[in-house]
């Protein structure tokens, strides 16, 4: 996958979770938890569902990376490269 | 060696009200073989609905609590509709016109914006007005997630803050009729999510009530391939050393799953648990862990809609006292307090066929329990005509309007719940944890904790979470807690 299509999966991802949200004007560079007010359960389900749908294995300790779209990416890249 | 032909589950869920589906949700979302089993040839369990002589009635909560207009981000029903991946719209709700707080000689109105309690207030107590608003912000800074041992005594706390008896008692008055297992007083933290979730937030209902939201849960929950099974009652949970190893129905069918979430309450599940011969005192020491508020319920169907009678409020929360008495009473009704609530009086589109309403007092199980069916026939009728005489002074007199009514009393809320008492609100002592003594049975719904609609769906989906679907173990949370509460980077 490249980044343009990690993206678009947390973008379908969080369509998921909130489908009330326009996500059209999502700034990439700004936490997630400010423009969503997402919480620990939301976080916890954005990791859950790409375990579910990628088997893409995230440890406690990186979750700091899920903070803004870009560092989201830029984290996954690496672990999703070779998932088509 | 496996050779019998025994459903094997990840998790069986004892109970289709609103936690249990609410937790079968989660877990068939995330793939999990997920089963509910429900006694009752319906759903809804606590709120539920049934028809009679062609027409819907709706049991249990009045209103569905935690209101939140659309867009709203925070608060239960926000992060719960997340949680369900459901939108606004699914639930359908339709806010409150205005509700009252009426005791002798003052009465609070309040709605949906907590500035018209706040006004009411400062009018009718100036002497309270700071206080009120110190108390409302320490309710808005209770963290029922992280603070779930608030236990203090709640009279004792707010005291503090409001020093005028009677005010302590308005304003404890419905918190306690919509959510306290406990007589007479709350824990904080009760009082804190109750405040929020009635006075901070609000009421609102479906159109067509509690009904939309249940079968939209099951709709839901059948798509992901969870199984629902009615007329399925729990007879016992077979356990083997500190484990649940086997549900066994009433009709003899065996279950088998790796784990077990009752909805049933405390006290309710613990019998299900097959105790070993010699361990009978165990029985015995639960009698006392159970809940012992019960209420009845009179429910007139008109001809007219209550407010061409002169009612307009959505629910009016009545008390004859100045001090509010919440505690079984020793008459089979307590007719010193009640709550009148008019389904009509939200802000339908269009207005419901026919005008309802619903009155709600507090009432003992025992006296109920002891009758003949003939006394208890009589009875119905006899308490049916004073509750409504009771309530005609704050709603007017409906009666000669009245096409149809029905009574519901303690033992029907036992027999259709389940709960030991008919005890609405459960046991007083709450498990927030949902853990028991067996390593792999859990526990949702009213016992866990959280009360009305909302509060029972996120109990599941807490539980589910918690205890059930991997990403919720105690490193997982923190992880994630932290990463919310993260200021930016």
């Amino acid at each position: 996958m490249t980044p343009g299509e990690i993206k678009a999966v947390i973008l379908d991802i969080l369509e998921g979770i909130a489908p009330d949200e326009d996500l059209s004007g999502l700034k990439d560079d700004v936490p997630l938890r400010e423009q969503l007010e997402l919480d620990s359960m939301d976080f916890l389900d954005i990791v859950m569902e790409l375990r579910k749908r990628y088997r893409v294995q995230i440890p406690e300790d990186d979750y700091v990376n899920l903070a803004t779209m870009n560092s989201t990416v830029e984290y996954l890249a690496p672990l999703m490269k070779d998932l088509s | 060696m496996s050779t019998s032909a025994m459903p094997t589950y990840d998790t069986i869920i004892i109970g289709a009200g609103m936690s249990g589906l609410a937790a079968g949700i989660r877990l068939a979302h995330y793939d999990r073989r997920v089963c509910i089993l429900e006694r009752h040839t319906t759903i809804g369990g606590l709120n539920s609905f049934y028809r009679l002589g062609g027409r819907n009635y709706d049991v249990g909560l009045h209103a569905v609590t935690n209101y939140t207009p659309k867009g709203t981000r925070k608060g239960p029903l926000a992060r719960l509709l997340r949680q369900l991946r459901m939108s606004w719209d699914d639930m359908s709700l339709v806010p409150q016109l205005g509700s009252t707080i009426a005791f002798p000689g003052v009465s609070l109105k309040f709605d949906n914006n907590f500035e018209t309690l706040a006004a009411e207030v400062e009018r009718q107590f100036p002497a309270e007005r700071d206080g009120f608003r110190t108390l409302a912000s320490k309710v808005v800074d209770y963290d029922d997630l992280n603070e779930r041992t608030a236990a203090g005594s709640a009279r004792q706390i707010v005291s503090q803050w409001i020093k005028d008896p009677l005010l302590l008692e308005m304003l404890f008055c419905p918190l306690m009729y919509y959510g306290s297992a406990r007589e007479h007083d709350m824990d904080f933290g009760q009082f804190s999510v109750m405040f929020r979730s009635i006075f901070l937030e609000g009421f609102a209902r479906p159109w067509q009530g509690v009904r939309v939201i249940l079968k939209h849960l099951v709709r839901r929950f059948k798509e992901l391939g969870g199984e629902l099974r009615l007329r399925a009652g729990v007879d016992r949970i077979q356990t083997e050393s500190d484990r649940a190893t086997r549900v066994v129905l009433s009709d003899g069918t065996e279950l088998e799953a790796d784990r077990v979430l009752s909805s049933a309450g405390w006290v309710e599940t613990m019998r299900m648990c097959a105790l070993p011969p010699g361990d009978q005192p165990a029985a015995r020491d639960l009698a006392p862990q159970a809940g012992q508020l019960s209420f009845v319920e009179a429910v007139s169907v008109l001809d007219a809609q209550p407010r061409d009678l002169g009612c307009d409020r959505t629910i009016v929360f009545y008390n004859e006292q100045p001090t509010f008495d919440y505690r079984k009473p020793d008459d089979a009704v307590d007719l010193k307090s009640g709550v009148i609530c008019c389904p009509n009086n939200f802000a339908y589109r269009q207005p419901l066929e026919e005008g309802v309403v619903r009155i709600t007092a507090l009432a003992n199980y025992d006296r109920w329990q002891a009758m003949s069916a003939d006394e208890y026939r009589d009875a119905k009728l006899a308490w049916y005509e004073r509750m409504v005489a009771s309530a005609a002074r704050y709603v007017g007199n409906f009666r000669p309007r009245v096409v149809a009514t029905d009574t519901f009393t303690p033992t029907t809320i036992q027999r259709f719940t389940g709960h030991v008492n008919g005890a609405v609100y459960g046991a007083p002592r709450k498990r927030m944890s949902g853990t028991t003594h067996l390593k792999n049975l859990f526990i949702c719904g009213t016992d866990q904790g959280f009360v009305g609609i909302i509060g029972a769906m996120f109990s599941g989906i807490a539980m589910a979470n918690r205890h059930l679907l991997s990403g919720g173990s105690d490193a997982d949370t923190a992880a994630a807690t932290e990463l919310a509460a993260q200021e930016s980077l």
